[in-house]
Order: structure tokens, then C-alpha cells, then sequence
């Protein structure tokens, strides 16, 4: 039983790191209906900016500290959410009135771009995280063994997750968001400022996708250009699985691939985890196709 | 000198230029499309006679011209799922891997043969390789049929890389550590041959009474419902038969490069081939294969560029030595550049009546 809660916590905050990405993926879904391939890159980049910046914020904040690696997180945040905000404005935006396919052959090509430009300035070689946060002793509670780093990660996404929350149905971008999502022309017509809106909703999914890589370079400290790939994938299937273009779907969805994975690396077999994500969703897919809080949309003629 | 003539007369040529390219492009499609079995005969008589002829070619270009011949099978392939039927396949190497490893594993129980029965053997592994995939295909399909748009996207994403852990995990096949082929037996007859029988296929496929059904699952699903077509059924028939030529493509890929490993055949190999087919204009064969070509040429094109030793009135040597380190970072942009210039594709001619 300890085993398991051991397992299921491990699952939580591989989960919740996944959360985080999917949430990029869902919202730029929700609103301009296209996958954005780039954004596991974006996580990426999130981590490789802590990874450049953390020496310099250290002659501010002595690092390893609690200030200096919320310093860490929010610059990182804030580099990728301009980061975001420039893809879009370069590559998406010209193509908006195109079909989607083209689009999403785009953001392929700024998802390659990234990661071959990561490999030729960073260097293919990983690259050893610096410690920012102080290590604890690990907590024992009944049994359990707390690592401080994942009740680090638990208590972040919380916070970032509530703050959005706060954010998409309390202020007035939020509103405006809710708006261009459910309907672009009508938004548009209300004098809503799509530009702007679509704008905001790439800077807030990449420095969420910022924080993540944060998160996750606290705890595998190895970070790579191609490192961005497979959790950048296995969130977007979080998306999914969810119900695309829906907030709690994508969180949900990345809590139920982290823990169904690290549960079946740990008790099955370690070498299918990459095909748990995969064959969850399309279980899941098959029962309910369109994800587990997606509405079903009907189809007009 | 008159500036405004100049250009205007340059402008005229460049548009005439471009007519006669047009014009021809659309004579060679009339044509192959009249005469297709005339085509088909015709090709496979011409890379018969080019692989009596391949030991005068230098073995650098003949692997490329394999990798030119794959690409073709592969593009071809999947434009009849993504461009012909309008569904979106994220997991075409998946097939590709299937039928590599089949034909691998049944060659691999054969040893030295005469040049007729390693032929023969080649023959039977190739298809066995392209019904394993088939099957394969509609074990794919069949679940997958009630899914549309990005959700098919991602499911035919994760079909495949759940085949890549499958074989990553299969001892028997070698695992992650990959699998030697032991005969190298794709050659120019194969690899063009086979080629042509996939462009014939999908193309008579495509232009039969039948196949309109593609078109219509394409063009709009709900109205081809309601006029009484089995959209299940095309879109399951195109899976199929897309990953029946996946797995060929697969077997000639695994007897030219003779090692297989579970990581090539991952999600980036996929992409390329999507690449291909929307480069080269959705459901347009012609403009497909002429961007198979061009994207398989592309790699090695930059990486000669990079080991050019002088050029004339620079004195640095390797002046475009940096090309071979930013090579794939030229790749990506060209794709971005492409797509924002030119999205109907490199060679799509006609207005697409696709966007929506």
C-alpha cells in the first residue's frame, strides 16, 4: 500500500509538469484550432533559459534559495512568454485565414527550428541544471518518502493553476478569451481585439510551458535541445484526452497520463512507459471520441 | 537603357517560362493519366534496364536514388489517405517499420541464393512485408474510423509510436539495439519498379467509379454520407491500402540500408513524409512525387554545399562550411518560408477547391 501511495505521488508530480504543457496546447486549441507543434520546444527553451539566467540571477539572489529559484521560474515565464508571443506574430499569424494543415506544417517547421537551433547554440550534449532550490532532507510520513523538490512541483502548479483559472474567468482578457474561443467573427464584431486576445494566449501557454520546464529540470536535471519532444508530445495527447480546447480536461488529463505511467513503469514494465500514454488515449478516444470533458460538437450542413 | 522594357520583357519571359512549365507539367499528367498502363509498363521496363546498368553508377548516388524511390513509394502512399480522402495521418513510418521488419525477418532466414531465387524470396518477403502492414493498417483503421480531423491525426501518431515501443521491446527482432539485414537486395528494378506500381495504383485507384467515393469522404463527409456512400469504408480502404505500400516501401528500405533500428521509424520520419505530400499539393500525384524527390535530394544537396574546398575569389577554404552544421536549420526554415509563401504546395497549379 505504501508502495502504491509512494507511486501515486511520484505519478502526481510527473502528472502535473505534464498538466502544465497540455494547457498551452488546450488553449491555443481552443482558440485558433490548431496543434501547436512548437510548444514542447517552448518547454524546452523554458528550461534552457533557467539553465543560462540562474548564474546571473545568482549575483542578485544567493542561489540555491527559495527567492532565487521563484526568481528563476518567473524570468524563464517571462522569456518564453515573449519567445511565444514572437512565433506567433512571425509564423502564425500571416497564415490565420489559411487552411489548418498549412499551419500546422508550420508550426512543425518552428518545432524543427527550435530544436536544431537548440542543438547548434546550446550544444547537442546534455547539459547538467545548476541547483536552485536548497535540498531538503527528505520528509518521511508513515512510510512515505516526500522528496521537498515534488511537493515543490505539487504546490507551483497549483498556484499557476489557479491563477489561470483567476485569469481565463475573472478578468477581462479572460472574458475576451472565453469569447474568441467560442466564437472569432461574433468576438471580433463586439469590438473585442482578437490580435491581442490570440496574443496573451501565447504568452500565457508559453510561460506556463516555462514554468514546466522549470519544474521538470528540478527534477531530472539533464536538459537537452530534443528534451522538449516526447513530454511535449505526451501532453498534447493530455490534451486530448481531456477534451481538446477545455482547461480542466487538459490538467486532468496530464494528472491521469503521469500517474497511469509512472503506476505501470513501476509495477508492469519500465520499458512500455513511452506506449502508455498512446494506448490510454486511444482507449479512451474509443469510448468517449470526443475526450473525457470535450463536448461533443455536432456537426452543422 | 530603357529599365521599364528590360523588365517588362522579363517579366513576359519569366511568365512564359513559367506557361510552358505549367503546360507541360499538365500534359504529363493528361498523359499518365491516359495512358497509365502504358506508364506502368513503360517504367518498369526503364529502371529494369537502369539496374542492369547500376554498377557504372557511383554507389553514393545509388543509395540516394533508393532513398529517392522509397520516398516516392512512401509520398504516394500516404497522399491517397491524406490528400485523396482528406484524412490526417501522423503515423505513416509506423507501417513502414511493420513491413521493414517482416521482409527483414524472412530474408534474414535465407543465405547465400542464386540472382532468380533471391529475387523470388525478395518478391515474397516485399509483400509480406505490405500485407503485415496492411493488416496493421485496419487494425488501425477500424478503431480509428469514428475519430475526425487532429483526433485521427493523433491516434494514427500514437498507433505508430506504440509499434516503435512494441519493436523496441521485441528481443526477437533485436530490440532497441536494432536488427541487421543480412542481404542487400533492393536495386533500381525494385525500388522504381515498385514505385511505378504505386503511382499507378493509387492513380487508376483515384480516376476509377470507385474511386470518386475518396474524393467525395474528402471534399465533404456529411454530404457524401447522405448520398449514400460508406465513408467508413473508403476511409478503412485507404488505410489499408496507404499501408500495404507503406510496408513495401519498408521491406526496400530495410535491403538498402541492412540495419533496422526501432528509432528510425519514429514520429520526425512520419513528418517527412507528411511534408512531402503537402510540399507537393494534396492530392496532386505528380506534384507529390516531384517533392519526394526534391526533399530527399534537399539533405545531401546542402551537405555538397558544405564540402565544396574553394570557390572562385574566396580565399577561406570550405567557404560554405557552416551549411553543414546549420544544414537542418536550413531545412526547418525553408519549410516555415514555404508554407508562408506558397501553402498550396510547391507544384500545385490549379486552385485547390480543399481550403475551406
Amino acid at each position: 500500500m505504501t508502495e502504491f501511495l509512494q507511486q501515486l505521488i511520484n505519478g502526481l508530480a510527473f502528472g502535473s509538469i505534464l498538466a502544465l504543457i497540455a494547457i498551452g496546447y488546450t488553449m491555443v486549441y481552443g482558440i485558433l484550432r490548431f496543434i501547436n507543434f512548437a510548444h514542447g520546444d517552448v518547454f524546452m527553451l523554458g528550461a534552457f533559459a533557467g539553465f543560462y539566467l540562474a548564474p546571473k540571477i545568482a549575483t542578485v539572489f544567493p542561489l540555491p534559495s527559495i527567492t532565487g529559484a521563484l526568481a528563476v521560474l518567473v524570468v524563464s515565464m517571462a522569456v518564453c512568454a515573449t519567445l511565444g508571443v514572437l512565433i506567433e506574430r512571425l509564423a502564425y499569424r500571416p497564415l490565420r485565414k489559411r487552411p489548418k494543415l498549412t499551419v500546422l506544417i508550420t508550426a512543425i517547421g518552428v518545432s524543427l527550428f527550435l530544436e536544431y537551433t537548440g542543438q547548434f547554440v546550446f550544444g547537442a550534449a546534455p547539459k547538467r541544471f545548476p541547483e536552485i532550490l536548497p535540498v531538503l532532507p527528505v520528509t518521511k510520513l508513515g512510510g512515505l518518502s516526500l522528496n521537498s523538490n515534488q511537493i515543490i512541483v505539487l504546490a507551483v502548479t497549483l498556484l499557476l493553476l489557479l491563477a489561470l483559472r483567476f485569469i481565463v474567468l475573472k478578468t477581462k482578457i479572460g472574458t475576451a478569451m472565453r469569447a474568441v474561443s467560442f466564437n472569432p467573427e461574433a468576438a471580433a464584431l463586439m469590438g473585442v481585439n482578437t490580435d491581442v486576445v490570440i496574443s496573451f494566449t501565447f504568452a500565457l501557454g508559453s510561460a506556463l510551458a516555462a514554468a514546466a520546464g522549470i519544474l521538470w529540470a528540478i527534477n531530472y536535471p539533464s536538459i537537452d535541445p530534443l528534451m522538449g519532444i516526447l513530454p511535449g508530445l505526451k501532453a498534447f495527447v493530455a490534451a486530448v484526452l481531456g477534451g481538446i480546447g477545455n482547461l480542466p480536461g487538459a490538467a486532468l488529463g496530464g494528472i491521469i497520463i503521469g500517474v497511469t505511467e509512472t503506476l505501470v513503469s513501476g509495477y508492469i514494465s519500465s520499458t512500455y512507459r513511452d506506449a502508455i500514454a498512446f494506448a490510454v488515449l486511444i482507449l479512451i478516444l474509443l469510448v468517449k471520441p470526443s475526450g473525457l470533458l470535450g463536448k461533443k460538437e455536432i456537426e452543422k450542413v | 537603357m530603357n529599365f521599364k522594357r528590360v523588365k517588362i520583357f522579363l517579366f513576359e519571359k519569366k511568365t512564359l517560362c513559367f506557361k510552358y512549365a505549367k503546360a507541360f507539367l499538365h500534359g504529363t499528367i493528361a498523359l499518365c493519366v491516359k495512358y497509365t498502363k502504358t506508364f506502368l509498363l513503360g517504367s518498369m521496363v526503364l529502371s529494369f534496364l537502369a539496374s542492369l546498368g547500376a554498377d557504372k553508377i557511383n554507389p553514393y548516388w545509388l543509395y540516394i536514388f533508393y532513398d529517392i524511390g522509397i520516398s516516392i513509394v512512401m509520398a504516394v502512399s500516404l497522399n491517397l489517405i491524406n490528400g485523396y480522402t482528406g484524412q490526417f495521418s501522423l503515423g505513416h513510418a509506423g507501417f513502414m517499420a511493420v513491413g521493414a521488419y517482416t521482409s527483414a525477418v524472412i530474408t534474414n532466414q535465407f543465405g547465400d541464393l542464386s540472382v532468380f531465387a533471391a529475387n523470388g524470396i525478395f518478391a515474397v518477403a516485399l509483400l509480406a512485408g505490405g500485407l503485415a502492414a496492411a493488416v496493421a493498417g485496419l487494425l488501425v483503421g477500424i478503431p480509428t474510423l469514428r475519430l475526425r480531423g487532429d483526433y485521427l491525426a493523433i491516434v494514427t501518431l500514437g498507433f505508430s509510436e506504440i509499434i516503435r515501443v512494441i519493436l523496441q521491446n521485441m528481443e526477437a527482432v533485436g530490440g532497441a539495439r536494432g536488427l541487421s539485414v543480412m542481404h542487400g537486395w533492393t536495386n533500381l528494378f525494385w525500388t522504381f519498379g515498385l514505385a511505378a506500381v504505386t503511382v499507378y495504383v493509387v492513380a487508376a485507384l483515384v480516376n476509377s467509379t470507385y474511386g470518386r467515393g475518396f474524393i467525395a469522404v474528402h471534399d465533404d463527409e456529411v454530404t457524401a454520407e447522405a448520398m449514400g456512400i460508406n465513408t467508413t469504408k473508403y476511409k478503412v480502404t485507404a488505410f489499408v491500402i496507404g499501408a500495404f505500400f507503406a510496408g513495401i516501401a519498408g521491406g526496400l528500405y530495410a535491403h538498402s540500408k541492412q540495419f533496422l533500428t526501432p528509432g528510425g521509424f519514429g514520429f520526425m520520419q512520419s513528418i517527412t513524409f507528411v511534408v512531402m505530400v503537402i510540399l507537393g499539393g494534396m492530392g496532386n500525384t505528380i506534384g507529390v512525387i516531384l517533392a519526394a524527390i526534391l526533399l530527399t535530394l534537399l539533405p545531401e544537396g546542402l551537405r555538397m554545399l558544405a564540402g565544396i574546398e574553394h570557390l572562385p575569389g574566396l580565399a577561406t577554404e570550405r567557404p560554405l562550411g557552416w551549411i553543414g552544421d546549420t544544414r537542418m536549420i536550413i531545412y526547418s526554415l525553408l519549410l516555415i518560408v514555404l508554407m508562408l509563401t506558397c501553402p498550396q504546395g510547391l507544384f500545385s497549379f490549379k486552385k485547390s477547391s480543399a481550403s475551406k
